[in-house]
């Protein structure tokens, strides 16, 4: 990163959109705190979250959710217990009331009936899918995706893309999304942030992005063959 | 002259820099203990991985350790007549030292690997990014359980093997080679002192300390993937194996 300069607007999908090491997943890891920046600062709502002490930051962590590239799912725990993690440890809720926001958040990602099976018998987009109900259990105001269709077939990419919206439809939440693949980025975004070289050279609505100007910009998205940007 | 010592003293440095590190960790560890929320589930999970799963390779280690070491005395002791010295002789073997240093290398090679291997596994698959994006710190959650069994079950595994033991011994020596069993036992009495099986008992509480520090350690701090987390695993049970037997050494000279 380097002079970095972002706003993510509030209940929107930002896609973050950056060749493959370009830094997305850096980003994403210095907005929910994971990574502390050498310099700057970034603010969550009112908050300068870089000057914040683990405490504090935990606090401002649980406005957040998080879907991680292989879902993180615990490979200990059941699906179900996996979702209900962040209840257990935030809630003081009944066991019987967490089974049944369990139920209720797999039921929205179109997983009912998997609550007892393990990661391990999953696929790869339904870990995703699990991943999901585990980072909306706790209806967060903010979504964070980390290239949430990477190593998905066509058609299991095509329902996460729509899961994401559906999502972000009913919980109106701020979501960032981080993911190298075109169809995708203008099929769900609200706003597009091109991400070159550790700084941000062009953000916009998705038309914004289609009509740039910008020859690295033009080039991505024609997916021409990479190569170092001309300017 | 300069170069050569820097060169010569990198490896120095390079394992005390390691040894901080495993400090910083075992502290943070102590103090996120005393701090909610208090997972008392996933602790006696742990205590149930490092002590009950161990208990089989324990019983078995401890009961052959006990029968060997009455065979061998056995055949010294029979030179000048002194038999009735084998069961003192394997008691206090088994409680000062074998006891308690074969079930913590026992309980390294099962636990303190599948420790390292976990941890690893959960490094490299964001699993402990994702407790820190869901406000669990994994210290208190990952390390402190494990480190907490660790301290607690060593001891109490190390009793059972101190027991079965000296029954091992008391087959051989009794059963087999007709030791008189008044005799095996009166010496074990006259011999063996409370302060042997305590000392016993904290040298294995502070095996269990660092085995289960070292493993989380190595686990905690894993990179490069599915080879990391091998090398993480051999690592930790080569390092807490030299560990366990430099601090013996320590204990040993201090306490007897």
């Amino acid at each position: 990163m380097d002079g970095l300069d972002l706003e993510i607007p509030e209940a929107q999908i930002t896609v973050i959109l950056g060749q493959s090491g370009s830094g997305k997943s850096v980003i994403l890891k210095h907005i929910i705190g994971l990574m502390t920046p050498d310099g700057g600062e970034i603010f969550i709502n009112d908050t300068d979250i870089t000057k914040l002490n683990e405490r504090e930051l935990n606090e401002i962590r649980k406005q957040f959710g998080m879907l991680f590239q292989d879902a993180a799912l615990f490979d200990s725990m059941t699906v179900g217990e996996n979702v209900a993690f962040p209840l257990v440890e935030h809630t003081r809720l009944p066991k019987k009331e967490i089974r049944r926001i369990v139920e209720e958040k797999l039921k929205q990602v179109g997983l009912e009936g998997a609550t007892q099976k393990m990661p391990s018998e999953l696929s790869g987009g339904m870990r995703k899918r699990a991943g999901l109900a585990r980072a909306i259990a706790l209806d967060p105001k903010i979504i964070l995706f980390d290239e949430p269709i990477t190593g998905l077939d066509p058609i299991m990419s095509d329902a996460i893309d729509a899961l994401i919206m559906d999502t972000q439809r009913q919980t109106r939440a701020t979501c960032v999304v981080i993911t190298h693949n075109i169809a995708s980025t203008f099929k769900i975004a609200h706003n597009i942030a091109m991400l070159y070289e550790g700084k941000i050279i062009e953000f916009g609505n998705p038309d914004r992005i289609r009509n740039s100007g910008h020859p690295f910009v033009k080039r991505f998205i024609r997916q021409e063959a990479p190569g170092k940007c001309p300017n | 002259m300069v170069k050569f010592l820097e060169y010569a003293g990198r490896p120095f440095v390079g394992i005390l820099e390691e040894f901080g590190r495993v400090m910083l960790l075992f502290l943070s560890a102590t103090v996120w203990a005393f701090r909610r929320p208090f997972r008392f589930r996933v602790v006696f999970k742990q205590m149930e991985t490092v002590g009950v799963n161990s208990l089989t390779v324990v019983l078995i280690t401890a009961v052959s350790s006990g029968m060997v070491l009455a065979l061998q005395s056995y055949y010294g002791f029979r030179m000048f007549g002194g038999e009735g010295l084998v069961g003192a002789t394997v008691a206090l073997s088994l409680t000062r030292e074998i006891g308690p240093v074969f079930t913590a290398l026992m309980v390294t090679g099962r636990a303190g690997s599948a420790m390292a291997a976990e941890i690893g596994t959960m490094r490299v698959k964001e699993q402990i990014d994702a407790l820190y994006a869901m406000s669990v710190n994994p210290v208190q959650f990952l390390v402190m359980p494990r480190v907490f069994a660790g301290i607690l079950m060593l001891p109490l595994l190390t009793i059972v093997a101190d027991f079965v033991g000296i029954a091992g011994g008391y087959f051989v020596g009794v059963q087999l080679l007709d030791i008189n069993s008044g005799i095996f036992m009166a010496r074990i009495y006259e011999m063996v002192t409370m302060d042997d099986i305590f000392n016993g008992l904290i040298k294995s509480a502070c095996f269990g300390l660092i085995l289960s520090v070292v493993s989380c350690y190595k686990g905690f701090y894993t990179t490069g993937g599915a080879e990391g987390v091998g090398r993480a695993a051999t690592q930790a049970v080569v390092i807490s194996t030299v560990s366990i037997f430099i601090s013996d050494f320590f204990l040993t000279a201090v306490m007897f």
